[in-house]
Parts: C-alpha cells; structure tokens; sequence
C-alpha cells in the first residue's frame, strides 16, 4: 500500500464499479461521510474486503451498502440487527457492521437493539442519527428533538427524544460513541476503536439531513446544518465539566463506554468446545 | 448382500422427531422463541446443538428476530431452522417474504394452534393453511409440506431442508398440534439411506460469479458470505448482480424465474400418499392428523362394500393438482375434512371445477375430526 494516496483513492478502492451509479443520496447528505469514515477505518485497520460484512436496514442509511465491494445484506425495516446475529453466530471470523437509521434501530428496530447490546454480539452497530426519516419523506422519528417540526408533527414534537448512548449503555453495550460527520477525523478514530473492540459497539454519527429535517426547521441550507454541528457538539469530557444550565443545547461528543465483556458468540463457542473436548474423552 | 444395519428405534414426540429429522438433514443452526404447542422443538434443539461441532442454538428476543437470525445464518452458509405457532407465524411472515426474495434456503416449521389471535393454544386446528400461503405481501411461490404422523414428522423435515436447499427458498412444514404431542415409536434412518441434499456453491472465479444468474434449473449457485464472492443481497427487486432495479425487463426476469424454478418441479415437489385410489368412487382428501382419521374411516368404508379411498397431502403447496386430476377420472364425491373453515377445500374446489360433488367436513372447536365422522359422510356417497 503506498503511503501517499489521497483519501478518494482509497474509497476508489472499495467502491463498486460494477453498480449502476449515480446514488441515491441528496447532495449534502451526511450519510456518505460516515460510510466514507467506515471505509477508511477498515483500510486502516487493513481487514480484508472479503471478512466485512456490511448489513445494514431500511431508509437512506439502509441504502449505504449496495455501493460498497464488501459482502452486503440490505435486509427488512428495523431488522439488520437480527440479520447480523444469525451471520455472526454462524461464523465468528468475520466483521460485522451494521448500518441502522435513527427510525430503523430506535423505533421499529428498539428491541433488537437493547437485545443485541444485552447478548453482546460482537457486531458494530452504526445508528446514523438524521433526527428524521429521511427515505420516506420527513416524517418524525424517536430521535426528532423535542418541539421541532416534521411532516407528523406539523405542530411541533410533543414527546421526549431518544438519547441513544444512554440506551446502549443500560443495555449492556461494550463500547458506546458518538460523532458528527463535521468531525470526520474523530469519527473515523472512534469508529476504528468500535470495530477493534470485541462484542457489542454502538456508534451513533450525527448526521445532517437538510432535505427532511433541515428545511423544516431553520437549517435551509447543508451548510447551516453543519455549522449547527460545529456549534452543538462538545467533547464529553469539556461537557461533563459544564455546569448544568450551559448542557442544554449541547451535545456531548467521543467515547462513553468501554467495556472488555466477551462477545456472545465468544463464550458460546466456549462452551461447546468444552462440550466437544468431554465427548472426545469418552465423557458425556 | 451385506445385511442392512439395523435402524435405531425410539419412542418419541412429534416436535422431537422434527429435530431428529433436522439433524439428520444437516442442520447446524436454530434461531426462535417459544410458543405453544412447538415449544419443544426449541427445547430439544437448545439441549442437542450445543454439543455437535458448530452447532448453533440462539433464543431470539421475539419471532421476528428468529426469522432474521436464520436467514442471516443461511447466508452465512448454514442449514437453518426455526419453529413457531399461530401468532409466531404472524411476526415471521415479512422476513419470510425476505428469504424469498434473496433465495435464501431454511426450514420454517409451524405447529398450528386454533385462531385467530392468541386463541385456543393447546388445541389442534389446520387454521394457518393460507397463511402459509399468502401470508406475506406479494406474488410468490412457496413450497408448504405436512406430516400426520410421527415418522412422518421425521421424514418431512428432512425432506423440507432437501427442497430449501435445492430450490433456494425458505420450506414450511406445517403441522398441527396432535401430530407434534403424539408420542410413537419412530425409527432413525441409518446414513446412506436417506437423500441429503445440500445448496450448490460456485465453481467460477468470484469476478465472473453473478449471485443471481439464470441457471438451467433456475437456481444460482450460492455461497457462503464471507468465502471470497462479495455481492450484495436486498429484499429488494434486483438484477442478476443482485442490485435494486426498477427496469421492466429486469424485474419480469427474476420474478419469472422465482416463480419457474418451483413450477418446473411440481413432480419432485408435490408429494402425496394414495390410499385406496385405484378405483375410488368417494375420496378423501385430507392432510395433517385428520388424514389418520381417514384413514380409518376409508378402511371402514371398504369393509362397508364402499369404494372409498383417500389422497393424502404431504404436500399442501404448490397444491398437488394433477394428484387429485388423476383421482377425478373416477371418483363421483370428494370428501375433505380439515380442522378449519374450509381452507384447504377451496383449492380442491379450484382443481374440481365441478366434476365431482365435494362434501366439507369442519371443525373449528379444538377437537380433532374423528375417523366416524369421516365415515358417515363417506357413507352417504
Ligand atoms: C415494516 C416497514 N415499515 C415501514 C417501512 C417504510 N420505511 C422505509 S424507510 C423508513 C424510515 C427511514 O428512516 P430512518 O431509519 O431514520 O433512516 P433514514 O432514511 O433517515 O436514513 C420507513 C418508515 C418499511 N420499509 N418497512
Ligand atoms: S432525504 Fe435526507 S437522509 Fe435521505 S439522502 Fe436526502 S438528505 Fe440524506
């Protein structure tokens, strides 16, 4: 690998040339910097193509996966997570990451994600926060703050939003972040840390969708949408020593939880060797 | 000739013999979440898988994750299976849809309970006929097998993982509650005396393979993730590489194939068992634990100076047409008793088209259709 090939050779590299392109994602769109993180962290991390497999859900997060020359399952709304189980307990060896949307993993897909976080599968789970369901057209999700305005929530959001770290956490995650995709390196560097971490990781990237979410609420442009980006997140250890009147409006930002329990797929794979090992002495 | 080795006996439950059949089949991994009357199933599987070599028992959070769990295995290369009953089956049908849009070959095995809803759920009934069916959205083939005994139970599952991975599509066997709590004596075939029949992989290099190519059978070959063939699999319509489309042509080409590589097996496929038929004047056509009952009743009958005989349905879909096509050159009635509305009837009635009179015999409560009441409406011609 040479040393000084630009950041787009290297996506170059695992970019599928045998799909019908153009993509599906609006110009401005966060969702393609995260992939962009997600395939330089595994060029980093130097796994081979064939040991990623990406499964990812349904919306414009869920779509991520057709582009990328990696194994890939684009499953049902909400599920990716189960899908990922099944692949993963069937075989170990490899690198499983999947992409969720706020309304796939929070929503329609909440109890596979506190399930998976509690087994601690060793998949890694990226949940790209758009506040909105973007795919079928700005309708409000479990992560819309609370008093913005979508397409059914005409009159502002009522109810209080999903904070995802805390969610992971609770449920037994091992490793927990989260990052924007104004702070590209960062994400990168903690998405790298995810993948590395056996059992379950939960990234959440923060990502704006101007088209859905941004038009409806004082962001017309991509670039409004980013600058509130820059403005809202601060690292969690300068938030953590904010007093509590200045937290409201920010969004703490970096590594929550780090945790060493074996993944699930670990200790059942332990336990049948020992299994195994009885039987081969004649014991039952 | 050497002497054939003996073949173990064991008494054993219905929901038992489904997983000694799936084990003898190959299968190495089970996904599901308990429910009334398959619950045993699970249990056995729970206890058996962990100690073969990578053997793989996970219980999910609920159905739906099951179903997602099992065809992520089947992608990964696995013979799969989950089991469920009535409301289970509910939660599965999207991620059934799924594998059958991604050819992903696993067994789905539903023990009926009576419905709709919760309902009865330690009583048997034949309600989830045409939820098996038509159960999730879209047109699709599916292949739904039964068994009415416990040897049966056997047999069929292997049967159903034979045809999962032949045709690459997910196989319902479908049973009712007195047939998996039935306790019988059931033998274990020895190795080499049954068929098993595992997916075709690629032979090509990985650049030249197309993960859904047409194919003489219209069965691609298929791999396991993670084997060096990276391609991308969708619920999705999609092209031969497997990528979402909308392009008229392309959508009837893989949709045609789905459907054609079941429709040009219909002999391989639709199974039936001929009791009496030859020269049947009344015949029964029946599946399940109701065909024992009939069984009976059409040996009573032929006592009776009747000629009865009886067509059972091993498999229920594709419906076994030119079974019962044959059985219409002779017969004046049709009887069919189910433990439902008249599920299966309605295509018996399709196939008929008036020939032959068709008498129903339903029972929707919990009760199982005795060989008597078959009997007296055979006997009345
Ligand atoms: C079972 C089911 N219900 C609903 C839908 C419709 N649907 C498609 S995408 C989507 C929401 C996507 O939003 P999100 O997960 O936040 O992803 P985004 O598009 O914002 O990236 C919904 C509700 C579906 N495909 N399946
Ligand atoms: S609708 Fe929103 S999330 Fe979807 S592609 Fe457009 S900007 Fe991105």
């Amino acid at each position: 690998m040479s040393n000084n090939i630009t950041g787009n050779e290297v996506i170059h590299q695992y970019l599928r040339h045998n799909k019908k392109f153009p993509h599906v994602l609006c110009a401005g769109c966060g969702h393609g910097i995260v992939l962009g993180t997600l395939i330089r962290s595994i060029h980093s991390l130097g796994i081979p193509k064939d040991d990623v497999v990406v499964v990812a859900g349904i919306g414009c997060s869920g779509r991520l996966a057709v582009y990328v020359d990696f194994n890939t399952v684009h499953t049902t709304h909400g599920r990716a997570l189960s899908f990922a189980t099944g692949i993963k307990m069937s075989n170990p060896k490899l690198n499983v990451i999947c992409i969720m949307g706020d309304g796939d993993a929070l929503s329609i897909g909440g109890n596979h994600l506190i399930h998976a976080a509690r087994r601690n599968i060793g998949v890694t789970a990226l949940v790209l926060n758009n506040n909105i369901y973007g795919m079928t057209g700005g309708q409000s999700s479990p992560a819309t703050p609370e008093g913005s305005t979508t397409m059914t929530n005409p009159y502002g959001q009522l109810d209080k939003s999903f904070d995802t770290v805390e969610l992971a956490k609770g449920a037994g995650a091992n490793f927990v972040a989260r990052g924007t995709v104004f702070h590209v390196n960062k994400l990168e560097k903690i998405m790298t840390q995810a993948i590395e971490r056996p059992g379950f990781s939960l990234v959440e990237a923060i990502t704006p969708c101007h088209t859905q979410f941004g038009r409806k609420n004082k962001y017309k442009s991509p670039v409004d949408m980013y600058n509130w980006l820059k403005k809202t997140a601060v690292p969690v250890e300068r938030y953590n020593e904010l007093p509590e009147d200045k937290r409201a409006d920010r969004m703490p930002i970096g590594v929550f939880v780090e945790r060493d329990r074996a993944g699930f797929e670990e200790k059942y794979y332990a336990m049948q060797r020992g299994f195994l090992k009885a039987a081969a002495k004649g014991g039952k | 000739m050497p002497r054939r080795k003996k073949r173990k006996e064991i008494f054993a439950l219905g929901n038992e013999a489904v997983v000694e059949g799936a084990l003898l089949a190959g299968c190495t991994f089970y996904g599901g979440y308990p429910i009334t009357p398959s619950s045993e199933i699970m249990e056995i599987m729970a206890a058996r898988l962990p100690k073969i070599d990578d053997g793989v028992f996970i219980q999910m959070e609920d159905e739906i994750a099951s179903m997602g769990a099992v065809v992520g295995a089947s992608l990964a290369g696995r013979k799969a299976m989950t089991a469920t009953s009535g409301p289970g089956f509910s939660l599965m049908q999207e991620n059934l849809g799924y594998a059958i849009m991604a050819e992903a070959p696993m067994v789905l095995v539903n023990v009926m309970r009576g419905g709709p809803s919760t309902g009865l759920p330690t009583c048997p009934a034949q309600g989830d006929v045409q939820q098996a069916r038509w159960g999730t959205h879209g047109d699709h083939p599916i292949i739904v097998l039964s068994a009415s005994n416990v040897q049966e139970c056997l047999d069929m599952t292997i049967t159903a993982f034979n045809m999962a991975e032949k045709y690459r599509t997910p196989v319902i066997l479908l049973l009712d509650e007195v047939t998996s709590h039935t306790r019988e004596k059931i033998e274990i075939p020895n190795e080499g005396e049954y068929e098993v029949f595992s997916r075709t992989v690629p032979s090509m290099p990985p650049e030249w393979y197309k993960p859904y190519e047409e194919t003489v059978r219209g069965v691609p070959p298929m791999p396991p993730i993670g084997s060096g063939y990276r391609f991308h699999v969708t619920g999705l319509t999609h092209d031969r590489n497997g990528f979402p489309t909308q392009r008229p042509e392309e959508i009837v080409e893989l949709m045609d194939r789905i459907h054609r590589k079941i429709d040009q097996f219909f002999y391989d496929i639709q199974l039936v068992e001929e009791i009496e038929t030859e020269d049947a004047e009344v015949c029964v056509i029946a599946y399940g634990s109701v065909a024992r009952s009939a069984e009976l009743a059409v040996h009573q009958a032929r006592e009776n100076g009747v000629k009865a005989g009886l067509l059972k349905l091993k498999t229920l879909f594709p419906y076994p047409r030119r079974h019962q096509e044959k059985i219409l050159a002779k017969a004046k009635t049709l009887v069919v008793p189910e433990m439902n509305m008249g599920q299966m009837s309605r295509e018996v009635k399709r196939v008929n088209m008036g020939r032959a009179a068709v008498r129903t015999i339903n029972r929707i409560d919990g009760q199982i259709v005795t060989p008597s009441e078959i009997l007296k409406v055979i006997m009345q011609g």
